[in-house]
């Protein structure tokens, strides 16, 4: 558990944490690996995990009828993957799959929330550090609707 | 091999176009093509990445085009079908004529490359004007530090010069990262916005000279990502897009506040341009 909780210091995410934070969050985590090519989730199955990817990457797909997989996004070492584990219905939006081998680690959603509510401090600390993940890529997200560089651009 | 000089003056009638010729055309992608043009008699004239020329189509039109560079052969520009005019330059072929006025504007700044670590920064066409500094950077590549060029394009069919870009990728002496807004499953780069890649890259941010070309509100973006990067803003390039017509600062089409881009530009300093860059009515 302490060698979690030292390697959850790395993570960029998680930088600063009291330590006490992150041996409780280490009490919900554990190394996962995944083969390139290997999905991670589906879209609609149940999001019942968070990933810090330590190495890899990752693409963000949608399925479309007569388009094949369409990736919208790829994260990448030392990025977090997977927001949908934090709100009800705990369902995933997108399907994730490895481009390259990935090294995560993983942590298990309902252990994170109930820690979360059990210490609202933490929780508290935990979603300051996530919520600018979300933000930045929502932006990102708003900015790539624009189209930029389409012809008219 | 033309002299790539840091700037070179425009011809001595700056609005008589001289007659070149299509020496050489590539498709780069489905919509835009590259050329290399040359005048009709006499050498290639001296220019510098990050100048501009404006070609003129016979018949149709004329357009704003950057400096792509140069070589023995012509200048090279790439256009991409847009209009009637780009449209038409588009569709010359190899011996056909068109019209050239220029090179007019100022240049990237590769002076101040010496002994510094470089960010070039583009956005779809964006890499037009910057292929031909990043050539001259390697051409010196001993006398600048590292060497970071990061694309940004629409899909990977739309990620110009391809070829030399996984060329550049694989000398090993410069990093190379390229992202796209959406891809196909054959495609196993980063999908995203350009300044994501950043975080993915090596370099001194201190000190560091950066050049960015692209639409304005992925080069606004690029400059302050740069800057919290920790890039002095006065070693911050944008290399700015207005409407071009004159190319001498005589009909006022591509003012920008008290500047003409024609001639103060395209090339700017961020610092001293990013005031401007707020002004929603410029």
């Amino acid at each position: 558990m302490r060698d979690l909780a030292r390697t959850l210091a790395e993570a960029p995410v998680l930088r600063g944490l009291p330590d006490e934070d992150l041996e409780l969050l280490a009490g919900c985590a554990r190394n996962v690996r995944f083969a390139a090519g290997a999905w991670i989730f589906r879209e609609g199955g149940a999001a019942d995990t968070f990933y810090w990817v330590r190495q890899g990457q990752v693409a963000l797909s949608v399925h479309a009828p007569g388009q094949g997989e369409l990736t919208i996004d790829t994260v990448h070492e030392g990025e977090i993957l997977g927001f949908s584990w934090l709100f009800p219905p705990y369902r995933w939006q997108f399907d994730a799959r490895a481009v390259t081998a990935v090294a995560a680690l993983a942590f298990d959603g309902a252990c994170l929330r109930g820690k979360a509510e059990a210490d609202p401090r933490l929780g508290y600390r935990l979603m300051t550090r996530i919520a600018p993940v979300v933000v930045a890529r929502l932006q990102a997200a708003r900015v790539r609707l624009l189209d930029l560089y389409g012809a008219h651009a | 091999m033309a002299p790539m000089l840091e700037a070179a003056p425009a011809a001595a009638d700056p609005m008589r176009p001289a007659v070149w010729v299509v020496r050489a055309r590539r498709r780069e992608t489905a919509d835009t093509v590259s050329l290399t043009v040359a005048p009709a008699e006499g050498g290639v004239p001296a220019v510098a990445p990050g100048q501009f020329n404006m070609l003129w189509a016979f018949g149709v039109g004329e357009a704003a085009l950057s400096i792509g560079g140069a070589t023995a052969a012509g200048v090279l520009h790439t256009v991409r079908a847009v209009g009637a005019t780009s449209e038409r330059l588009t569709r010359l072929r190899r011996g056909e004529a068109l019209g050239v006025r220029g090179p007019f504007g100022s240049a990237w700044p590769l002076g101040l490359a010496e002994g510094r670590d470089v960010v070039v920064m583009a956005g779809g066409l964006g890499l037009a004007p910057l292929r031909g500094a990043v050539r001259a950077l390697l051409r010196r590549r001993r006398r600048v530090g590292r060497l970071v060029v990061l694309v940004g394009a629409r899909t990977p069919e739309d990620v110009p010069y391809g070829k030399e870009l996984a060329r550049w990728a694989a000398r090993g002496d410069l990093q190379v990262q390229v992202t796209v807004d959406r891809a196909g499953r054959a495609w196993t780069g980063p999908v995203g916005l350009v300044t994501a890649l950043l975080d993915r890259v090596a370099f001194e941010a201190r000190g560091a000279l950066a050049l960015v070309c692209g639409p304005e509100v992925m080069m606004r973006a690029s400059a302050r990502a740069l800057v919290d990067r920790g890039v002095g803003p006065e070693r911050v390039f944008l290399s700015m897009e207005r409407n071009m017509k004159c190319g001498v600062a005589s009909c006022g089409h591509c003012q920008l506040a008290g500047s003409f881009v024609c001639r103060e530009g395209p090339v700017y300093r961020y610092d001293r341009v990013r005031p401007l860059l707020d002004v929603r009515e410029l």
